[in-house]
This record gives C-alpha cells, structure tokens and sequence, in this order.
C-alpha cells in the first residue's frame, strides 16, 4: 500500500505540449506511471511521443478515464487548469507551477475543496509511491520502495534525504512535496493522518522550513494522534528575519515563524529533530 | 515588494479612504513650503521600508514651517537600521481623540483573508498580540461581495463602539484595496478617530504579492531599489533568487530547501554563508556564469560552494557553466564542488577533464568549505 497514488492512477498532463511537461511525462512513464494523455487547448489530435493530446480535461477524462491530473501549465494561466481539472471531478490534482498568486490559490484551495476533490501544491515537486507511480518531477532513481514517508516543503532538498534513505537501505512508501508556496492544497497534517493509517508506512520522514505554521500543526498532531515515529528537519536556521529565502512561503516574518521555535514545538512533542539531513536515516532506525 | 508609506498612501486615495493631507519631499525647503501649504502643526515622517522609525528619531511634530525646515534636516541625516533616509513626509497633524488598528493579511494556516482589528492603534501590534491578546479581533474572511456587506459587525461594534458604521466602510474600502491590488499585507496603524468624527489612516504599510505583480503592471512604479541590494537586483534579473549574508562561504545551490540547509549546514560545521543562492530548477550554462559573477562581486566571500541534487537540473549544464566561468571570470577563490543527481557522471566528467573534482556528499563539501575558511573542520 501507499498513499494517495498507486498502479491504478491514470495521469493525465496539463501543458504536455510545453517543455516542462513533455520532458516530465517522459520520465513519468520511465518510472512506470500510467500517463494516459495529456492537455494542451488547441492542440488537440496531435501527439507527445505516444500520448494523445486533447484540448480540454474534459475530452481526455472521457478517452482516458483518468483520475489524476498533474499540472505544468505556466503561473498566469494556472489557476484556470487547477479549476478546469476540478471542475470534472479528477480526484487528485497535483501542481507542479511556481509563481501563482497567492489570493488565487485561497479561491482554488476553496474551489477544489468544495467538489470533495484533493490538490497538491502548487509550487511543488509532486508526489511518488517508488516501484508503483510518479506523479512529479523527482528523479526516479534515488527512490526505492520501503516502510518510510517521506513529507516536505522542499524540492531538491527532498532529493538529498531521500537518496540518504535509500543509501541506508530505507525504502519509501510514498513521498509528497506539499509545496513551498504560503497556501497549498494539502497540509502536513492531513498527509500525517493518511500515513498513521497507511499498512506500508513504519516511520515518517518530514522535511519543513522557516515561515508560517506547518510544522507546529504537525507537532500537535503527532503529539495527540500518531503512534508511527517521525523525524524531522527544520531548514533556515540561519535565515534572516523577513527576507523570503526562495520559497513564497519562507519567510520569518512579525518573529513568527523561526526555526528555532518549530525546533522546539516539535521536539516537545516527541519528534526526533535532526541536526543535519544525514541524520535522518539513523532516526528512523532506532 | 514593500511600498513606502506615501505610496501605500496613494493606493488608499485610490481606494477613496481618508488620508492625512500632505507631500512627500527630499529637501528641507521643500518640507518648509509642504507645511505652510498644510498651515498650523504637521509631522515630519522618514520614508523607509522598516519599522521602528519613531524609535529612531525618524518622526517628528513641527508647530512651523521652520521647526519642519529643522525637523526635515535632522532627519535626512539619518540612516534606520542601515537604510539612509532619502525622503521625507510632511503630513498634517491629526487633532487625534482615539487610535485604532485595522490590518488586513493572508492566514496561511485557514487559508483565507484575516481582519485583525484593536481599539488599541499606535504601538506594535505584534508586541499588543504577546502582552495582551485579549485586546485583538482576528475575524477570517474572505468574500468577493464583502463589498456590498457590512462585514462582521459584531467584531466592528466590540471594537470601534459607536463608531462601527464608519469603521465597516473602512474595511470594506481596505478589503477592496487588498483583493484588487494583490497584497499579502495591508495595515493601517494608527486608524485615528479625529475630533471631527472622521477614520483617518495615519500610517499605512502595504506589501504586494510578488508573485501577483505580472497582473498589475501599474504597481510597477512602486517598486523601491533599497528593498534590495545590488546584487540582490542583479541576481533578479538573471532569473536567480538571491539573499544576502554577512558570512565568507559563497553559495550557489539548487532549490530553495537545499540552498537554506546548504546554509545552515556550513553554519552547523562552524563557518558562516555569505549568501542565499538558489540557480532555480531548468538551469542552463549561463545561469551559473550569472551567478558566479554575483558571488564573486562580494569582497567578503573567501571560498566558494557549488552544491546541486540535479532534479529538473541537469549536472552537465552545471558543468558546463563552471568551466565557462573559470575561463571568463578569474576566480582566486577556492572552490569545491558537490555535483550528484541527473547527469551526474556527466558533470563529473565534464569537470574532471579541465582538473576539477567534485564530490559526492553535501556533508563532505561543506566540511571541506568550512576547512577553507578558516573553520572547525
């Protein structure tokens, strides 16, 4: 078992003619998704390698019977494919864009959230259940499937944990980029609930950062519902106060936010926090 | 991107909501005539982009357009928190009975519009939230027809009492503002009640939602060259995300999380980065020669760290970058190089035939940077 995504997840690729999209599809099928198609308005009947291209979700929802959608579409036009792919009810909406503004994704998370419908991301690098599906970005090959969870708020930063895990023979059961962004469409918390329920996931792996309050719902959560073991990396330490590093989301601002704090909140709340990303493998372990 | 106050003031005119009369001037003459234009006593206010300018000795009350000739002298004179101030405003000076709060921001967690009103205006919102939350109302909102609504009126009436009616057209002015406009942050602090019964905004801060400033090119004139430095500026154009440090270690990673870890790695291994640097996700050979120019352009920096997990980035075009600069730019700098990922044997190769060795491990790298520098190893 994983989460979220497995063998019966049919993707399609909003903005599979673009270059993000058509290289990403490629590899998707190399780490054995079942990419079933993809979208890109107006050119509908041609092809990416084998895939059939449709002009709207709705043609390739009813050639393809997908029920997943991962999005490549460019930052302006994004929120329109984020509501296009809820608007015909695909289960799992997965977006990889950065740059969208931030009171269209309050109108998208709302949107999405009243068709019953599940968004990751934006400003994501997407999610992979190893040995079963990838819907994102990351490269396959550092994966490997096994009992640990991997969460984060990172890209490449995921990467580097990830390819720790495996080095030490941990194995992942599914591994989610929540996003960068301030407001995404899936929380750490919702993940952890998935996950303490998950027969595959032993032990979570969470990857969080400086700005805004993720990481101190998360210790909350683990403290009162979870039984499964989480380790956790706080990234920014050595950011300085309200200045964005990178990420739209990270930011120390009005001394909210810190990484010294969510330290703290989720060491006391049984949280292994480790100092640096090559630590994670031995915490996991104990 | 942070607005000035008289830019954050030109917005709320826009918006139709009552302002304090006044200019925004660069020279004490000017500041002179700006209040004899105003007549009786105004405020000399230092723009910059921080807070704490009272503090500082940034704000002062003249009775005359002499004492704001003076006010206006000292204060240009000064530099807020390392931010020379180049420009003042002379605004009149309210004939104030009651400050209050009124605050629009993004509640990242509820994913909404938060309204945080106090009948307690005029200090650190921030610190009245530690010492006494009682006296805060955070209602979470967000509606488009907020508009035609008087919003939350309950919450109004707890806190502007008899005044309530004027304080829910307020919001809804201030509310209008934040939607149309795209900020994540819109404060007005003080909201003074004046003696002639008018809701005055008598201080207002707004910050724009960068990633919304492609929708709104008539924002683009607001944008201020001190909310960031040089090569901050630079780095932007090359399409790189960059912060500055006080450290020596010279950083280039890719991704943000990386980046911010590479940081605190070096920090952890007792050295000290000079630098946020984030090359993005397609980065192409040019890019890491832009940003190689920018580390370089730091006298401080004193070796250089290269670390990538090629995802979406390729390590031969980080490769290819290196060597383009080593041969373009001359690099006195040591340099060690972490290169794993996508293309990594390729990358390595690329290197290793001009003589450079790169390393596998982000631990190792920054152990062996921090060694160059002069820290623990």
């Amino acid at each position: 078992m994983s989460i979220l995504i497995d063998n019966n997840t049919q993707v399609i690729v909003q903005g599979i003619t673009g270059r993000d999209g058509s290289f990403h599809a490629q590899s998707m099928l190399d780490d054995g998704t079942r990419v079933v198609g993809g979208v890109t308005p107006g050119k509908g009947g041609q092809y990416v390698g084998k895939l059939p291209v449709f002009n709207s979700v709705a043609e390739a929802k009813a050639a393809t019977r997908a029920n997943c959608s991962i999005i490549f579409v460019p930052a302006p036009f994004a929120s329109s494919a984020i509501r296009e792919a809820a608007e015909n009810a695909i289960p799992l909406i997965v977006c990889i864009t950065e740059g969208i503004p931030v009171l269209e994704m309050i109108e998208n998370y709302w949107f999405v959230k009243s068709k019953g419908l599940r968004l990751i991301g934006p400003n994501c690098p997407g999610l992979i259940s190893p040995g079963a599906c990838k819907v994102g970005i990351m490269p396959g090959l550092i994966h490997q499937k096994g009992p640990i969870a991997v969460i984060s708020r990172s890209g490449t930063l995921t990467y580097e944990v990830v390819d720790s895990l495996t080095g030490a023979g941990l194995g992942q059961s599914t591994c989610v980029g929540i996003g960068g962004d301030p407001v995404v469409g899936t929380s750490f918390v919702e993940l952890l609930e998935l996950f303490e329920a998950d027969p595959q996931t032993e032990a979570v792996a969470l990857i969080g950062e400086i700005g805004g309050n993720e990481e101190e719902q998360a210790a909350d959560f683990i403290q009162h519902r979870m039984k499964k073991r989480v380790a956790a990396y706080i990234s920014g330490r050595t950011a300085p106060p309200e200045k964005r590093m990178g990420h739209a989301g990270a930011i120390v601002s009005g001394g909210k936010g810190g990484a010294a704090e969510k330290v703290k909140v989720l060491t006391d709340a049984g949280v292994i926090v480790v100092d640096i990303p090559d630590e994670f493998p031995e915490a996991l372990k104990k | 991107m942070k607005l000035h106050e008289f830019q954050a003031r030109e917005l709320l005119r826009q918006f139709d909501v009552d302002t304090a009369r006044g200019t925004v001037v660069t020279d004490a003459e000017d500041a002179a005539r700006a209040a004899a234009a105003i007549g009786g006593a105004v405020m000399v206010k230092a723009q910059v982009l921080t807070g704490g300018r009272g503090k500082a000795g940034g704000v002062k009350r003249a009775l005359t357009p002499e004492e704001a000739r003076n006010a206006t002298q000292a204060i240009l004179r000064l530099s807020i928190k390392n931010l020379p101030v180049k420009r003042v405003l002379v605004v009149e000076a309210l004939p104030v009975v009651r400050e209050f709060y009124v605050g629009l921001t993004v509640d990242r967690q509820h994913r909404l519009v938060e309204c945080i009103l106090s009948a307690e205006g005029g200090v650190d919102i921030e610190r009245t939230a530690e010492s006494s939350p009682e006296k805060i109302v955070r209602v979470p909102y967000f509606d488009k027809s907020i508009n035609n609504k008087t919003p939350f009126a309950a919450d109004v009436k707890t806190v502007f009492g008899e005044n309530a009616e004027k304080a829910s057209e307020l919001i809804a002015k201030l509310y209008r503002l934040f939607n149309e406009k795209d900020c994540s942050l819109l404060e007005i602090n003080p909201c003074v009640l004046t003696a002639d019964g008018r809701l005055v905004a008598a201080d207002a801060k707004i910050i724009l939602d960068d990633n919304a400033l492609f929708k709104h090119p008539d924002l683009e004139q607001y944008r201020n060259a001190e909310e960031y430095g040089a090569a901050e500026i630079d780095a932007r154009r090359s399409g790189l995300s960059f912060v500055s440090l006080d450290g020596t270690v010279g950083c280039m990673v890719n991704g943000a999380g990386l980046a911010m870890a590479t940081m605190d790695l070096i920090r952890h291994f007792g050295g000290s980065p000079a630098n946020f640097l984030d090359v993005g996700g397609s980065s192409n050979p040019e890019k890491v020669l832009a940003a190689l120019k920018i580390l370089l352009s730091n006298p401080s920096v004193t070796a250089i760290l290269i670390n990538i997990f090629g995802g979406i980035t390729r390590c031969d075009d980080i490769a290819r970058g290196i060597v383009m600069a080593k041969q373009r730019l001359a690099i006195r700098q040591p340099m060690v190089i972490r290169l794993t990922g996508t293309n990594g044997a390729q990358g390595r190769e690329i290197l290793g035939k001009e003589g450079t060795t790169a390393v596998l491990g982000m631990t190792e790298a920054v152990r062996r940077v921090v060694a160059m520098t002069g820290g623990a190893l």
